[in-house]
C-alpha cells in the first residue's frame, strides 16, 4: 500500500473519503443546529455537549479540521497537476456540451466555501476557544448566570444582514459544490456501479436539501428575532 | 453550403503553431468531415499550397485513427461516431467550424491536426493482455463458462478504439476511461483474471508516468466517447486498484 496515495487513483480515494467524513459531519452539524427552530433547550443541550465533551473537543475536532485543511491542500494540488497535463488550451471549447458547470468548477465552489468557514472560524470557533479555554468558563452559561449561551449567541448572530447574506451565499455555493461531489466521491470509492440507480436522486436530496435547510436556519432566526 | 474555416497549423512538434482561416464553398451536406477537409486540401495543394495534416484510416469509425477537435468537442457536435462518421449536415450554412488537435501534454502535436497518441500504446504494454500459450495447443476460449452479464460488459469495455477523446474532452487530460475500459475487459473475464493485479497497478502506473491528468468525475469523456464506453469501468478500475494493492 506504500504507493498507493501517490498515485492518482489512490489521490483519489483520498479526496473521496475526506469529503464522505465532512458530508457526515455536515449532516451532524444541521442535525444540531435545526433543533434551534425547534427547540432552543434542546439546542442548548446538544451545543453544550459538542463543546464541551472531550472525545469533541480533542479527538473529533482536530479531525475534522485536518479533514477541511487535507480536502482543500489535495484538491489545490491535484488542480496545479491537471492543470500541467494540459498545457496549451483550445481556442474553443464546448464544456457545456458534456459536463455540469458545478463539475468543472470545483475548485471555485470550494473556494468561496472555504472563505465561509475561515470567516466562521473567526466568528465563531476562536471566541468559543477564548471563552472555554482561555477564560476558563466551561460552564456554557450566559454572563447572567440565567441559563446557556449558545440559542443567544445564535440568535444575535442572525441579526446582522451582511452575515446572514454571506451565510446564504456560502450555503448556495456549497449546494452547487455538493451537486456535482456527492456522486463524485462514491464515483471515486469505485461504487458507482452499487448506487448508481439511486445515487443522482441521493446526491440531489442532500445537496439541496442540506444547504437549503442551514439557509432557512439562518433566516428563520434573522427575522423571528 | 460555405463555411469559413479556422484550422489550427503547426509545422512541427517545436513550432509554436497558429489559427489559420480557410473559405470553402459547395460543400455537399452528404460528405462526411473528412472528406470535406479532403476537398480543402485538393484546394489547397492545388494552390501550391501545404495541405493540413489530420490522421485517418479506414474511415468506418471503428479503427480510433481520426481525431480532430470540432467546434470544443472531440469528433464535432454529433454523439456516438468518429470525425469520419461525422457529416457536414450537422452544420450549416454559412457556419465557422473550428478545427484543432487534440490537447494534452502527453499528447504533443506532431503536425498540424495529427497528435502523438503512442502514451495510450505504452499503457496498454504495461498489462492490457493476457499472456496466453499460441503454440499451437490454446484451450478455446469458449470452454469456460462466463457469466452472460460479465461477458457483455467485458465486451462493452472492448469497444474502446483508444482515440482518446475522453482526454481531449476531459478538463483534466485524464485518461482514466481508457484505462478504466482496458482494465475491465480482461477483469470481468476469468481469462483475465489471473494477473488482474499486477495488470491494473503497472497500467495505472504508466497512465501516471505518461501526465495524463487526475480525473475528476465530470463525465465529460462519456459523453464524448465515440463507442459509449461508461464512467463504470473507471469506477471498477478503482476497484481492483485499490483490491491489488491491498493484495500486495
Amino acid at each position: 500500500m506504500s504507493g498507493f496515495f501517490k498515485s492518482s487513483i489512490g489521490r483519489k480515494y483520498a479526496m473521496a473519503l475526506s469529503a464522505l467524513f465532512l458530508m457526515v459531519f455536515l449532516l451532524q452539524h444541521f442535525a444540531i443546529n435545526i433543533l434551534s427552530v425547534f427547540s432552543p433547550d434542546a439546542f442548548n443541550e446538544a451545543s453544550h455537549f459538542m463543546g464541551t465533551f472531550w472525545a469533541v473537543q480533542f479527538v473529533l475536532q482536530p479531525i475534522l479540521i485536518f479533514g477541511v485543511i487535507f480536502h482543500f491542500v489535495m484538491g489545490f494540488i491535484l488542480e496545479i497537476k491537471n492543470n500541467k497535463a494540459r498545457q496549451k488550451s483550445y481556442v474553443k471549447n464546448n464544456g457545456n456540451a458534456n459536463s455540469t458547470w458545478m463539475s468543472r468548477n470545483m475548485l471555485l465552489s470550494g473556494a468561496v466555501v472555504l472563505a465561509f468557514l475561515v470567516l466562521h472560524f473567526i466568528d465563531f470557533w476562536i471566541p468559543e476557544i477564548n471563552v472555554k479555554y482561555v477564560q476558563g468558563d466551561m460552564s456554557g452559561l450566559l454572563p447572567s448566570g440565567e441559563g446557556f449561551r449558545y440559542y443567544e449567541e445564535l440568535v444575535h448572530k442572525f441579526e446582522n444582514p451582511l452575515r446572514v447574506g454571506a451565510y446564504v451565499l456560502a450555503f448556495v455555493l456549497l449546494s452547487l459544490h455538493l451537486l456535482h461531489g456527492f456522486s463524485s466521491a462514491f464515483q471515486s470509492i469505485g461504487a458507482n456501479s452499487i448506487y448508481k440507480k439511486s445515487m443522482k436522486g441521493l446526491a440531489q436530496v442532500y445537496a439541496i436539501g442540506l444547504p437549503v435547510g442551514f439557509i432557512f436556519i439562518a433566516l428563520y432566526h434573522h427575522f423571528t428575532h | 453550403m460555405n463555411l469559413t474555416l479556422k484550422i489550427w497549423r503547426q509545422k512541427n512538434a517545436n513550432d509554436k503553431g497558429k489559427m489559420v482561416d480557410y473559405k470553402i464553398s459547395d460543400v455537399s451536406p452528404d460528405m462526411s468531415f473528412l472528406e470535406m477537409l479532403d476537398v480543402l486540401n485538393s484546394q489547397l495543394i492545388s494552390k501550391g499550397e501545404e495541405p493540413v495534416a489530420f490522421d485517418h484510416d479506414c474511415r468506418e469509425g471503428i479503427c480510433g485513427s481520426c481525431s480532430l477537435y470540432i467546434n470544443g468537442e472531440a469528433h464535432g457536435p454529433d454523439r456516438g461516431v468518429t470525425t469520419c462518421q461525422l457529416h457536414m449536415r450537422k452544420f450549416k450554412d454559412g457556419d465557422t467550424i473550428y478545427i484543432e488537435p487534440f490537447r494534452a501534454t502527453a499528447f504533443p502535436v506532431i503536425k498540424d491536426l495529427i497528435v502523438d497518441r503512442s502514451a495510450f500504446d505504452r499503457i496498454q504494454n504495461a498489462g492490457g493482455f493476457i499472456s496466453v500459450n499460441t503454440s499451437g495447443n490454446t484451450i478455446d476460449a469458449n470452454a469456460i463458462p462466463v457469466n452472460k452479464h460479465d461477458a457483455d460488459d467485458a465486451f462493452s469495455a472492448a469497444t474502446c478504439i483508444g482515440c482518446g477523446a475522453c482526454v481531449a474532452s476531459c478538463k483534466n487530460s485524464s485518461a482514466m476511461l481508457f484505462v478504466g475500459a482496458k482494465v475491465s475487459q480482461y477483469a470481468l473475464l476469468p481469462q483475465g483474471r489471473v494477473e488482474a493485479v499486477d495488470r491494473v497497478k503497472n497500467m495505472v502506473a504508466q497512465m501516471d508516468l505518461e501526465g495524463f491528468g487526475n480525473c475528476t468525475n465530470t463525465g465529460a469523456c462519456e459523453v464524448e466517447c465515440p463507442k459509449g464506453i461508461s464512467l463504470e469501468n473507471i469506477a471498477r478500475m478503482n476497484r481492483e486498484y485499490l483490491f491489488a494493492n491491498v493484495k500486495g
